[in-house]
């Protein structure tokens, strides 16, 4: 097909500040030429022989197929080649200058934590590290990478972020929502205090492969049900982590969900008050209303951002959410991508303005 | 009624069933299908995707679950962001007919020597053969 067009439609209602945008999505052009310089050569030759084989159930991909070529938007395929994401120029043009994004926030996904080879998982997220220094955050200052982890493999996790902490190239470590334990479980703690002794939050991704059915009641028929079960396993790991104690336990320790939604979580936080409140034998090591850790520790990306009729809906839920509590993601180059022009299509003040679009970021991470 | 426009020659859609042009400052997207012609905004009405990019699929109704009709093949534009459906020919959102749409133009096909008296030429230059595709806005 033949296409002549722009890269981006006028934009109207430009935020005029840089923003902050916490959920980009790089991916390799090419693995073995851009990744296997930062791996051993029997990693290589294991992958030559063996593949690498994920947690999933399906040799070929998710267990759902997406609603758009390689989840992306169609025009998010750089006209050079290459798979969306892959070609920095291009995300440029594309994204970052038009959106005068100053903090962008790179998540590569499909990489690493899903391998069911946990010494190969180990390698291939150190790679997927180095990879992310070499070909974005060392050539493009805007761009802050995170920290991949084999979170199944907590010990070499938490050394792989001790290899990182400190330097300027991550701003936090990465983990999915679906694992294989609820998040709380203590087998993963060694990661939460490592982030938290590094000063780098922890951003829990939407996705991952546990193993286990994508929602409470089983394998649902549809994609679009897939995606919808992401609110369900956030509220899953954020109700796991709280009673587990994690926040009570790991002082400095910071959360942030990415690609959940947003609008559940004020239910959530009252739903667990109620419980809480009458089951405080059982859960003693939760010493203070859920809804203090979640407020204290919790932040959120806001896409894919829910869209009420009436959009001022919205303004109430980031109130009881906390308006310096929310981060604007874009989830570039993926099809589900929030517009910042026209994510929040209500007049918002300077300040709710300010910190949704850009402050709420650069202070979480550290970068004001 | 609008102004009209030249805006593309006939063999400009050779291999392709769209294009994307400027009139005014406003991008149309332009869809030739069979003898037909259609043009609307090229932009997505929910947040902003080009729907030039889009992928033309068929309608697709279900009356009841697994009773599946597909008609008018390649008459819906699907966004290449979202995946918004709308009619080509009229514009209208499949997801909400009544509160979404995007805003069509008339696109109409007239020799050289029509295009020669369309009063209004700022985005095209008519050479002597071939056909035009005009907009009207």
């Amino acid at each position: 097909m033949n296409i002549e067009t722009q890269t981006r439609p006028e934009a109207a209602n430009r935020v005029r500040t840089g923003i902050a945008d916490c959920d980009i999505h790089p991916s390799p052009r090419n693995f073995e030429a851009e990744v296997y310089p930062f791996l051993e050569r029997r990693w290589q030759e294991l992958i030559a022989s063996y593949g690498m084989v994920q947690r999933i159930g399906f040799q070929g991909g998710t267990q759902y197929p997406k609603g758009q070529p390689r989840a992306s938007r169609r025009d998010s395929f750089p006209p050079g080649g290459g798979g969306p994401g892959s070609d920095l120029d291009f995300m440029r043009r594309q994204h970052l200058d038009p959106h005068d994004v100053e903090l962008g926030v790179l998540i590569p996904l499909r990489v690493g934590q899903a391998i069911q080879n946990m010494d190969l998982a180990v390698a291939i997220c150190a790679a997927m590290n180095d990879w992310q220094i070499a070909e974005w955050t060392s050539k493009e200052p805007r761009l802050k990478g995170s920290i991949l982890t084999a979170y199944q493999d907590a010990a070499a996790s938490a050394r792989e972020i001790e290899r990182h902490a400190g330097t300027s190239d991550f701003v936090q470590v990465a983990m999915l929502s679906r694992t294989p334990e609820p998040m709380g479980n203590r087998q993963y703690w060694p990661i939460y205090e490592a982030a938290a002794a590094a000063g780098l939050p922890v951003g829990v991704h939407a996705f991952g492969y546990g193993g286990t059915p994508v929602t409470g009641s089983g394998w649902p028929s549809y994609y679009i049900e897939d995606m919808m079960a992401h609110s369900q396993s956030c509220q899953s790991l954020i109700t796991s982590m709280v009673f587990e104690g994690v926040f009570e336990r790991i002082p400095g320790f910071r959360l942030v969900i990415v690609e959940g939604g947003i609008a559940w979580l004020p239910a959530l936080a009252w739903r667990l008050d109620a419980i809480w409140s009458k089951n405080r034998l059982e859960l003693a090591q939760c010493k203070r209303p859920p809804s203090e850790y979640i407020r204290e520790s919790i932040w959120l990306t806001s896409q894919p951002i829910e869209e009420p009729d009436d959009r001022k809906q919205l303004l109430d839920v980031i109130e009881w959410i906390g308006w310096d509590r929310v981060l604007y993601a874009s989830d570039y180059p993926h099809w589900d991508f929030d517009d910042p022009d026209l994510v929040l299509p209500v007049s918002l003040t300077r300040q709710q303005k300010d910190g949704f679009f850009r402050d709420n970021a650069f202070r979480l991470y550290g970068l004001e | 009624m609008g102004q009209r426009h030249v805006v593309a020659r006939v063999s400009d859609f050779d291999g392709t069933d769209r294009k994307r042009v400027e009139v005014k400052g406003r991008g149309i997207v332009i869809f030739r299908l069979g003898e037909e012609w259609f043009g609307m905004t090229d932009r997505c009405p929910h947040m902003g995707g080009s729907l030039c990019q889009g992928h033309l699929i068929s309608l697709v109704e279900a009356d009841r679950p697994g009773e599946i009709r597909v008609s008018r093949e390649n008459e819906i534009i699907r966004c290449p962001w979202h995946g918004w459906e709308f009619d080509i020919r009229t514009g209208q959102s499949r997801v909400r007919p009544a509160r979404w749409r995007t805003r069509t133009v008339g696109v109409s096909v007239v020799d050289a020597a029509e295009a020669g008296t369309v009063g209004d030429l700022e985005t095209f230059d008519v050479r002597q053969d071939g056909d035009y595709v005009v907009v009207e806005i």
